[in-house]
């Protein structure tokens, strides 16, 4: 308990840290380059795999679950359409890339401070917080939400080609993904993604940052970090879930 | 010069520094020596400010280090070189980049200038035209001969070494010791250097701390050391027995 509130003292006191301003802009710019290329292009071929899977199966599910006269063929769409951008897209996709971006922050950072990488930044003069994490949350904070409307629409091709294999007509399934839609959903889904973002990205630098002794513990860290920023991102996605969605009861 | 006045150092309940007071010289190499866990790292480290202590005074050339804001502090560490045990490199940064990344941080050097300088520390260090090489692709010794380089790129005034030769082999450590004790006289630097190896002590030992039981315990030169009476270091010095054949011979 002591030592939780400890961790969550020393989280804000290294988020400050990190919340100054780069000493100098280009290399602040390449660092940040370097971060699109780690973080997020690297994260697009996972995503896709699974965007569009889910998306066939979802499709399929609903298929078999509502076949039923009652249920019109677009419903197969429309239900896709939802349970991708309310739930399988942000919150799925942040678990998935909790693992995936999480561990490798972790791992990156915590090796250069097992390394003594660190102290060589601090000792040049560096503020080595600002340097390293900076970086990565703000590619993760800007373009997560771009991962995300990508797998929203990968699970989409996916519904329909899961649909198409068990007979879903092409022009009832796009009937189903315009029917009733709400585009603040899509709203919602993307103000999901910009808070995991950073849950993932701060949370995973901050087990890196903080890691001691040898490699053993750096994977050991790595393994905290993605428990840890997984288990903020429920806490956080049941919040957020919470308020906006009560907040628009239309 | 650099001057520690009175440090005491807890680490919980282990008194590791005790009332430590000393002068580092100008244009000397000095040396801090002790048996392993004396308190040798955890001294350098509260020197730079990595560490934070209970007690005393630390001064570069009058500047008093401990009562100065981070910024401050910061603008003092762009004058240290540091000798990181494990070299401390960026691992994903060539050698050259790693020289230069200090100059591309504070100066305002052309490309030209840059590179130009990289290649002056780089023929210091007897390691022309590596500049491409990655950290992994490097044996030990040159890991430290680009590290000593890095360190001497902004022409700093203090150099810190903590254990330059440890896990090298005994022609390659000369070197390095050599190199430390030549850059140290040629630039007219303050360097502080940990070691417990006593072939560097008789090497390039000018001005010799020994530290035992948390405290100075004895200084003075190399020369001095060999004849002093003292128990505990006669203990350390002489643990070796060509040490001790020295001093008979002597
Ligand atoms: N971060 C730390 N937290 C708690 N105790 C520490 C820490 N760093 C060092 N110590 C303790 O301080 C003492 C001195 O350690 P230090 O690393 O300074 O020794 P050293 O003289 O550099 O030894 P070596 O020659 O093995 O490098 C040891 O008892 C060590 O356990
Ligand atoms: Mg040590």
């Amino acid at each position: 308990m002591i030592k939780g509130l400890q961790n969550i003292g020393d989280y804000f006191i290294m988020m400050n840290k990190v919340m100054s301003r780069p000493e100098k802009r280009s290399v602040f710019l390449k660092q940040f380059n370097l971060e699109i290329m780690k973080i997020i292009l690297s994260s697009i071929g996972i995503v896709i795999i699974i965007s569009f899977f889910i998306g066939a199966v979802v499709a399929i599910q609903q298929y078999f679950n509502l076949s039923s006269p009652l249920f019109p063929d677009y419903t197969i769409g429309l239900v896709t359409r939802d349970a991708v951008i309310l739930e399988f897209a942000p919150t799925m996709l942040g678990l998935i890339l909790a693992g995936k971006v999480g561990s490798s922050i972790t791992s990156e950072i915590g090796t250069m401070r097992v390394t003594e990488q660190i102290d060589a930044l601090e000792i040049m003069g560096i503020n080595s917080a600002s340097f390293l994490i900076l970086p990565k949350i703000l590619v993760s904070v800007i373009f997560f939400p771009i991962l995300i409307i990508l797998s929203i629409s990968i699970g989409i091709i996916g519904g329909w080609l899961g649909g198409l294999s068990v007979g879903v007509p092409t022009s009832q399934f796009i009937l189903g993904i315009q029917y009733e839609f709400i585009p603040f959903y899509v709203t919602y889904s993307l103000i999901k993604s910009i808070v995991f973002a950073f849950i993932i990205t701060s949370v995973s630098a901050y087990y890196g940052y903080h890691a001691s002794g040898g490699a053993i513990n750096v994977g050991k860290a790595s393994t905290k970090a993605v428990v840890y920023s997984s288990i903020i991102i429920l806490i956080f996605n049941y919040i957020l879930t919470d308020l906006i969605l009560s907040g628009i009861s239309f | 010069m650099i001057e520690v006045k009175n440090i005491h150092k807890k680490f919980g309940d282990n008194l590791v520094l005790n009332d430590v007071s000393f002068n580092f010289q100008r244009g000397k190499t000095n040396l801090i020596i002790g048996e392993s866990g004396s308190g040798k790292t955890t001294l350098l480290k509260i020197l730079i400010g990595l560490y934070p202590f209970d007690k005393g005074v630390i001064s570069y050339d009058g500047r008093i280090f401990n009562e100065m804001k981070l910024k401050e502090k910061r603008l003092i560490r762009q004058e240290i070189g540091m000798l990181f045990q494990g070299g401390a490199l960026f691992d994903y940064m060539t050698v050259e980049e790693n020289i230069k990344f200090p100059l591309t941080m504070f100066t305002n050097q052309t490309e030209e200038e840059k590179i130009d300088r990289v290649n002056f520390c780089l023929k210091r260090v007897n390691l022309e035209n590596q500049n491409n090489l990655l950290p992994s692709a490097l044996s030990g010794g040159m890991v430290k001969r680009v590290a000593i380089a890095r360190s001497i790129s902004m022409n700093p005034r203090y150099l810190l070494c903590d254990e330059p030769n440890s896990g090298l082999d005994p022609k390659t450590a000369i070197l390095i010791d050599d190199l430390i004790k030549e850059i140290t006289e040629e630039y007219n630097i303050t360097t502080i250097v940990n070691t417990h190896d006593m072939n560097s002590v008789m090497q390039i030992g000018d001005n010799i701390a020994f530290i035992h039981n948390g405290e100075i315990w004895w200084e003075g030169n190399k020369e001095e050391l060999i004849h002093a009476e003292n128990k505990e270091l006669h203990d350390f010095v002489f643990a070796s027995k060509l040490f001790k054949r020295l001093k008979r011979n002597s």
